[in-house]
């Protein structure tokens, strides 16, 4: 007997994996992606005519995973904000596997939105809005724990969705904290570094120095030299963006006047008028 | 800070520097130095504080320009006018031409500035 191709056992297992959705209002689309907990498709809700994203425990989910995916879908059924992907519905399939059907999120994701080249202004907005959502996830006790660039998506009109609130235990090797890495006792700081790293890729190859200093003391190793709370990092980045001085970067004299000259490019304008002005009417009366 | 007090104060400091600038252009009116520079930050106190009143009930840019360079071109002309009539010399053109700017830039810079809203 010979031993099946990689390929053969890929689509038994895709063939076994696929979720079994009759008994509900739900029709089998297509697959979108795999997590470590879970598996999610493309579905349309026949009673409303439209298509949602439903994810379903992998097969191999034990009682925990179970137990898991069940309160990932009431902790995000709790978060009602506009950059956090609401749920629609949750249950059980027939095998016994639990599922829950959310918005399908029609856009590209963070890194792919960065590569588009949308320019400095509309990635800091895009950045602005991530941590928005995240931080009005905190305010209601629920930390992330794997926050990269996969999982944020920008839509066509620049709404910025985070997905994947799997409660995860696991991050991401390059964005989770090390805290994370170690073992050690995980808070919103460990979201503000993975928001950190994230800023620090979204950066051009060159990015300004107060930029790149936010973004680095975000990613701090150690918890208590980061920003205290996403609020924090999401003012600082505002600064940024308005041309204030920033908390992250202590700015030299040079770079502060050139700071002040770019934020006020109508005003310099005036006054080197005011100097031209000057020294021509000393050179003229002379 | 309200839009008053930064006029005020920008005003004034720029009316300073427009007054030491007599030293370089006119060196003969060292000895009235004082004199002049202190005329001139009280001209810019008084031009700034009515410039930031203007744009506080208006909040316009473009009044705020205008008013800042007919204040300041009316202010300048008054100082010229008693240079003329105590010293006998013409200065107009020297003294209103970079008054009128002044205004121009307190105006401007007196619009641009947002003043920052206390946080209860």
């Amino acid at each position: 007997m010979s031993p099946l191709s990689d390929q053969s056992v890929a689509r038994l297992r895709q063939a076994l994996e696929e979720p079994e959705l009759a008994g509900t209002r739900y029709e089998l689309l297509a697959p979108l992606g795999r997590g470590g907990m879970g598996s999610v498709y493309r579905v349309r809700d026949r009673e409303l005519g439209r298509e949602l994203a439903l994810k379903v425990l992998t097969v191999e989910g034990g009682a925990r995973a179970v137990e898991r995916l069940r309160a990932e879908a009431r902790i995000l059924a709790g978060l009602e904000h506009p950059g956090i992907v609401p749920v629609h519905d949750a249950g059980l399939l027939a095998d016994g596997r639990p599922y829950y059907a959310m918005k399908l999120v029609r856009g590209v994701r963070l890194d792919v939105f960065a590569r588009s080249n949308p320019g400095r202004s509309a990635l800091l907005r895009a950045f602005e809005s991530l941590c928005e959502a995240v931080a009005f996830a905190h305010e209601r006790g629920v930390w992330h724990r794997d926050l990269k660039p996969d999982n944020v998506m920008v839509g066509d009109f620049g709404e910025v969705l985070v997905l994947d609130w799997g409660v995860g235990e696991v991050g991401t090797p390059g964005f989770m904290a090390p805290e994370q890495t170690s073992g050690a006792a995980v808070d919103q700081r460990s979201d503000v570094h993975g928001l950190g790293r994230i800023l620090e890729t979204l950066l051009a190859p060159d990015p300004p120095r107060a930029l790149l200093a936010i973004a680095r003391k975000a990613a701090a190793p150690d918890p208590a030299a980061r920003y205290a709370s996403v609020r924090e990092l999401s003012q600082d980045v505002a600064r940024f963006r308005d041309g204030e001085a920033v908390l992250a970067h202590a700015e030299s004299l040079l770079e502060r006047g050139e700071r002040v000259v770019r934020r006020n490019p109508a005003l310099f304008a005036l006054i080197s008028t005011y100097a031209v002005v000057r020294t021509l009417l000393l050179l003229l009366v002379r | 800070m309200n839009k008053p007090l930064f006029g005020l104060l920008l005003g004034g400091f720029l009316g300073i520097f427009d007054g030491l600038s007599a030293l370089v252009s006119a060196p003969e009116t060292r000895p009235e130095i004082v004199g002049i520079v202190i005329g001139s930050c009280v001209k810019g106190i008084v031009a700034g504080l009515l410039i930031g009143l203007v744009d506080k009930k208006f909040n316009s840019l473009p009044l705020a320009i205008v008013f800042g360079l007919s204040v300041g071109l009316l202010f300048a002309y008054w100082v010229a006018h008693m240079q003329e009539t105590e010293m006998g010399r013409n200065y107009y053109w020297q003294i209103m031409t970079p008054g009128g700017l002044l205004g121009v830039i307190v105006g401007f810079a007196t619009h641009r500035h947002k003043p920052k809203r206390a946080i209860a």
